[in-house]
């Protein structure tokens, strides 16, 4: 049976209060962290749990923060990355809005193991009744002596703050997050040098993800034992699933990772909402390719869904049932890589527009012959030639939908309409 | 663009309460970085300026940050939340990304044409609402769903669409989050398969 880690205590209305979540386990992993482990030991238990980053790339956590400098004379900085604009993804927003002191209390916990004196929380702009959520708590910690000066008496000081995008979606990217909080255009920079050595204002910074640091005071509490004890071995823990388009019960569904998508769809989703077939599944926000009906049997995890040539990415699973326009889908999918394409490198920017261009067309019934063809070119010369994923995502995304349905955009092409709709 | 009189306002000036809350978004930054203020600092002229950045509100904004005034302009034109023209009082924001598209937001898309008269990028002439598409608001879970002002409307159909405008249009205050009775995006017709109870191992939330 699957134990609630992370949305424990979301049902109870009131906890987003302090009182509510102080009257629980609120902030024992920080005061535990505080009194018995040292910075390195947290690092060490977190490396130990096996923890995954929970924003798309899955890197481990332990190994990232192990690669901050200890002897700096620089100010290092985390960011919690809480920019969720995968279409499809809606699960950073349920912790946010009905358990922010679970991120603060995480937040607290890494800072003092990566010898950090300020955090930022980078808020998607438009998540305004969140963003007042997290004020209010932060709030709330600082009178009760979880952040500031001197933390329980343990000599530790912690500023947070809150920074609201205005959306763009690239600002999700840790690079262009940071060039974001200092001010400037969202456009991602070249690693190396990674944030970690060279972040925010030029120095050490991590950027974790809101599930990723939800996960540690947890980790705290219980030990990387009984963390690495749910789901699958190199990427345990339990997972926040999103779970959207043509299902019966769209939801946030904290399962373990490596749940079957067939499972989790038709058992946790209830199948479709219209009862009839699914056609295809989008596995982790519109980044990842699609899987058809028949490729279901795969578990959601790292390393089950990148052999299958496509990713957990943000956990956002998206059903569509047969009565959908995979065209149509491959045309909304990239009008929004299109519009979202910051600008910076041309395979992405101009790749980005022909595509679109030519997808309108052939959704629009006027296709050519050979349009297909050369929406394949295009993937092949985005793919491996931008400057950060976002251009490989909308290839990647393109072109398994016309290598599952083909048919569909030839249909298009040949009969100048939609061969489902 | 042009503003109320015809001509976008020549000076921008915040009022003390902006002026306040200005100094204490710089203070959230390191001696030397107050340019990370640039955008709430936007935001607050935004705001003040009846929901968009005439030029004059951008070199103010550049002036207290002492940022080149081209900065600025970068990063107001850069992000989407900026208006760099007037908007009606309500924008009316419709998602027509993919989840929302799934649900039905051409629906919802059309009849916001159809109440209030104009298509995606125009105000209505008494400059009440302007209508925009958007890209994912991390909302699909209660697809279609759309964003006016600072609130989501969520779980929409035509009537309810109609209905929030028309409580607008009519100088009322809708009730944001998701409307109508149906739980989460189940089929107002009712269930017709699939109808046995789903395993309740895992804890879906998604509905509040
Ligand atoms: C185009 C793009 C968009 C991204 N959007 C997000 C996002 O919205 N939220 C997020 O946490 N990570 C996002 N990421 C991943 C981040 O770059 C980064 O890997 C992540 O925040 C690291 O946190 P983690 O190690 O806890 O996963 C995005 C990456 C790319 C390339
Ligand atoms: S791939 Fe696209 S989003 Fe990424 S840097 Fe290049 S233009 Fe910008």
């Amino acid at each position: 049976m699957t134990e609630r880690v992370l949305l424990k205590n979301t049902a109870n209305p009131d906890f987003h209060r302090i009182d509510a979540c102080l009257a629980a386990e609120g902030y024992q992993g920080l005061t535990k962290a505080l009194r018995k482990f040292s910075p390195e030991e947290i690092i060490q238990l977190v490396t130990d749990s096996k923890l995954r980053g929970r924003g798309g790339a899955g890197f481990a956590t332990g190994l990232k923060w192990s690669f901050v400098p200890k002897e700096t004379e620089r100010p290092k900085y985390l960011c919690c990355n809480a920019d969720e604009g995968e279409p499809g993804t809606f699960k950073d927003r349920e912790i946010i809005e009905k358990d922010p002191h679970i991120l603060i209390e995480g937040m607290a916990i890494a800072a003092y193991a990566l010898g950090v004196e300020t955090g930022y929380i980078y808020v998607r702009g438009e998540f305004d009744f969140g963003a007042r959520r997290l004020e209010e708590a932060i709030r709330e910690a600082y009178r009760e002596g979880y952040l500031g000066k001197n933390i329980r008496a343990s000599g530790f000081n912690f500023d947070l703050h809150v920074f609201r995008g205005a959306g763009a979606y690239i600002c999700g990217e840790e690079t262009a997050l940071i060039e974001s909080i200092e001010g400037k255009r969202g456009q991602p920079r070249l690693k190396p040098p990674f944030p970690a050595i060279e972040g925010l204002y030029g120095c050490p910074t991590v950027v974790n993800n809101v599930e990723t640091l939800a996960c540690i005071p947890h980790i705290l509490l219980r030990g990387a034992d009984w963390f690495k004890g749910i789901g699958p071995e190199d990427s345990p823990g339990t997972k926040l699933y999103c779970l959207s388009g043509h299902v019966r019960n769209p939801g946030v569904y904290e399962l373990p990772m490596g749940i079957a998508l067939r499972h989790l769809v038709e058992k946790h989703g209830g199948g479709t909402h219209s009862g009839k077939k699914i056609k295809a599944v989008i596995p982790g926000g519109v980044s990842a390719p699609m899987l058809p009906e028949s490729d279901l049997d795969i578990d959601m995890d790292f390393a089950s869904l990148a052999a299958a040539g496509t990713m957990l990415g943000s956990g956002g699973v998206i059903v569509m049932d047969e009565t959908t326009c995979i065209v149509r889908v491959a045309m909304r999918t990239i009008g929004f890589f299109h519009h979202e394409s910051c600008g910076k490198c041309t395979p992405c920017r101009d790749g980005l527009y022909w595509a679109s261009k030519l997808l309108k067309r052939l959704e629009a019934g006027k296709g050519k012959k050979g349009d297909v063809e050369e929406l394949e070119r295009l993937c092949g010369n985005i793919f491996g030639n931008t400057f950060c994923p976002l251009g490989d995502g909308a290839a990647m995304a393109l072109r398994a939908a016309i290598k599952h349905f083909r048919d569909e955009f030839v249909y298009h092409v040949e009969k100048g309409k939609c061969m489902v709709s | 663009m042009s503003g109320e009189t015809g001509m976008p306002p020549t000076d921008f000036a915040f009022t003390s309460g902006n002026k306040k809350l200005a100094k204490a978004a710089v203070a959230k930054y390191p001696k030397g970085r107050q340019a990370s203020a640039v955008m709430p600092l936007l935001f607050l002229a935004q705001r003040q300026s009846g929901g968009w950045l005439p030029t004059a509100a951008m070199e103010h904004v550049a002036g207290i940050l002492d940022m080149p005034p081209i900065r600025v302009y970068e990063v107001a034109t850069f992000y989407s939340m900026y208006n760099l023209g007037p908007v009606g009082k309500h924008h009316v924001q419709v998602c027509t990304n993919l989840s929302c598209w799934l649900m039905g937001s051409d629906e919802v898309a059309d009849s916001c044409r159809k109440t209030l008269g104009v298509d995606f990028g125009e105000t209505t002439e008494d400059g009440l609402f302007t209508l925009s598409e958007v890209e994912c608001l991390g909302a699909c879970v209660n697809a279609p769903m759309m964003q006016i002002g600072d609130d989501y409307f969520e779980d929409l159909d035509v009537t309810a669409t109609e209905g929030i405008l028309n409580v607008l249009k009519g100088g009322g205050t809708p009730k944001p989050g998701p409307q109508g009775a149906r739980e989460g995006c189940e089929p107002a017709g009712g269930l017709t398969t699939l109808t046995e109870k789903p395993e309740a191992q895992g804890e879906r939330s998604g509905e509040a």
